[in-house]
């Protein structure tokens, strides 16, 4: 199972570092989406700290999603997609293993560049250590619930915009839990509370999402 | 007497049998509601006392809470209806998700506005994020429109409803984890605006009679929403041709 499990995701590894262009797109969105709030708001040092956290969550979150719409679209396309799902392997595992490849070339580098944009807003530097950790909880979550609406909407022609109204609602708790722990660390108290409810999500997401990635992608190909 | 009674259960599953056996309780559900909505308004509106901190504000509780109950009892009541559908493979069972959804979603919205409106005496303003109830309110909102808008996008109607089905239960799933963590946001934020009171007997007994009233409305809407629900689906089988020939 386990074998089966790193089959795909480096199956799914080598296809994404193949078009390598693409990978890309979520993160400068990332940086952007983090650029634009300054020029809306204003440069005033003090304010920018003020929102400067929930700026970096909500793009976090908005990037996360961006990417997710072709997570099953090529595979489902080219009909690949239907020997996975005939193929002994359960087809949890092989959702699994796919979303564990999507995460790791797009919710990693998210959590790499995030001091960056974190610096860009003045946030405490002692605060940072929280914030990759509390990202690195969260982005799974994220990538979780995003394959689920990605297996949703696989076999519509313009998913992507309906898969955000899908997915969106269900990350409150995420954005709230996230941003409440790094808000703890920036003033110099324990974030323990708000990580640990992080990695009970991501521990829920992961186990029971694939499930039903799974459930959606049969009824797909029915 | 327990063989006929389950008889008639599973026959219900039947969109022949439900159309037929539907319009004989419509008109019951619908008198019910009128006599108990009656009754409500008039104990509430009229007898109940004023309220010592609120004065005659908090009235408007007769119709907040009745919607705002039937808002998450919908919610509830789609994704058991979707799961059935989905495991059982039940046509009819799936037809009541549909149809619930758009009820459920009205009730939302109008809890919601009713939510406004007593907050503006309340807090002085229409909308308080600081309330985790209106705020959980909104969020299962936008869950009913992302059920409808995915339902809506499929052409097929089969994989549309099995697709719905399954966003409908990781949707009621992640409720009571979205309602408690922004309980716990909103307590973070601001205390309670509101200290909880216990409701004196003159009144509670209208409140409870409208949300006896509130959801015979319910049954009565989704009812009729089922049936024109079930025609439309069944419109190639010869019942439906019979129906519709029948009446003018």
């Amino acid at each position: 199972m386990l074998a089966d499990l790193l089959n795909v995701i480096r199956r799914d590894l080598t296809i994404a570092f193949r078009h390598w262009s693409e990978l890309v797109n979520p993160l400068v969105f990332f940086i952007i989406v983090a650029t634009l709030f300054p020029l809306a708001l204003s440069p005033d040092i003090a304010q920018l700290r003020d929102v400067g956290m929930g700026v970096l969550w909500v793009a976090a979150l908005l990037s996360s999603i961006l990417g997710l719409d072709g997570l099953f679209r090529s595979d489902t396309d080219d009909g690949s997609m239907e020997q996975l799902v005939l193929s002994p392997i359960p087809l949890s595992i092989t959702v699994l293993g796919k979303t564990i490849a999507h995460w790791l070339v797009s919710g990693v580098p998210l959590v790499a560049v995030s001091p960056l944009v974190a610096m860009a807003f003045y946030l405490p530097m002692a605060a940072w250590d929280t914030l990759i950790i509390a990202l690195l909880l969260a982005t799974p979550t994220l990538s979780m619930l995003g394959a689920i609406g990605a297996a949703l909407t696989v076999t519509l022609k313009r998913g992507g915009s309906i898969l955000g109204l899908l997915i969106l609602p269900l990350t409150g708790p995420v954005l709230i839990f996230g941003a409440r722990a790094t808000d703890l660390a920036a003033q110099g108290e324990s974030p323990a509370g708000p990580l640990y409810l992080l990695a009970a999500l991501a521990a829920l997401a992961v186990s029971l999402g694939p499930l039903a990635s799974a459930a959606a992608l049969r009824v797909g190909l029915e | 007497m327990w063989r006929t009674l389950t008889l008639f259960f599973h026959q219900l599953a039947s969109p022949p049998h439900f159309y037929r056996w539907s319009g004989l309780f419509a008109p019951w559900f619908a008198a019910v509601a009128l006599v108990l909505i009656t009754i409500g308004l008039y104990g509430g509106l009229l007898l109940a006392p004023p309220d010592y901190q609120q004065g005659e504000a908090f009235r408007i509780i007769y119709v907040h809470v009745p919607s705002a109950y039937l808002s998450m009892l919908s919610y509830v009541l789609m994704a058991t209806a979707a799961a059935v559908g989905f495991i059982w493979r039940i046509k009819l069972a799936h037809a009541v998700a549909v149809s619930t959804a758009p009820i459920g979603a009205s009730f939302t919205f109008l809890a919601l506005v009713t939510g406004a409106l007593w907050g503006k005496p309340m807090w002085g303003t229409y909308w308080q994020w600081g309330d985790a109830r209106l705020v959980s309110e909104l969020v299962l909102l936008f869950l009913f429109l992302g059920y409808m808008a995915l339902h809506a996008a499929f052409e097929e109607q089969e994989r549309g409803d099995r697709m719905s089905a399954v966003l409908a239960v990781v949707g009621v799933v992640n409720v009571p984890i979205i309602h408690y963590s922004v309980v716990w946001w909103a307590t973070l934020h601001q205390g309670p605006s509101i200290t909880e009171n216990a409701i004196s007997g003159a009144m509670l007994w209208p409140l409870l009679v409208m949300i006896a009233g509130y959801t015979f409305c319910f049954g009565w809407l989704l009812l009729l929403q089922l049936r024109s629900e079930v025609l439309e689906r069944e419109a190639g089988a010869r019942w439906t041709q019979r129906v519709l020939e029948a009446s003018p």
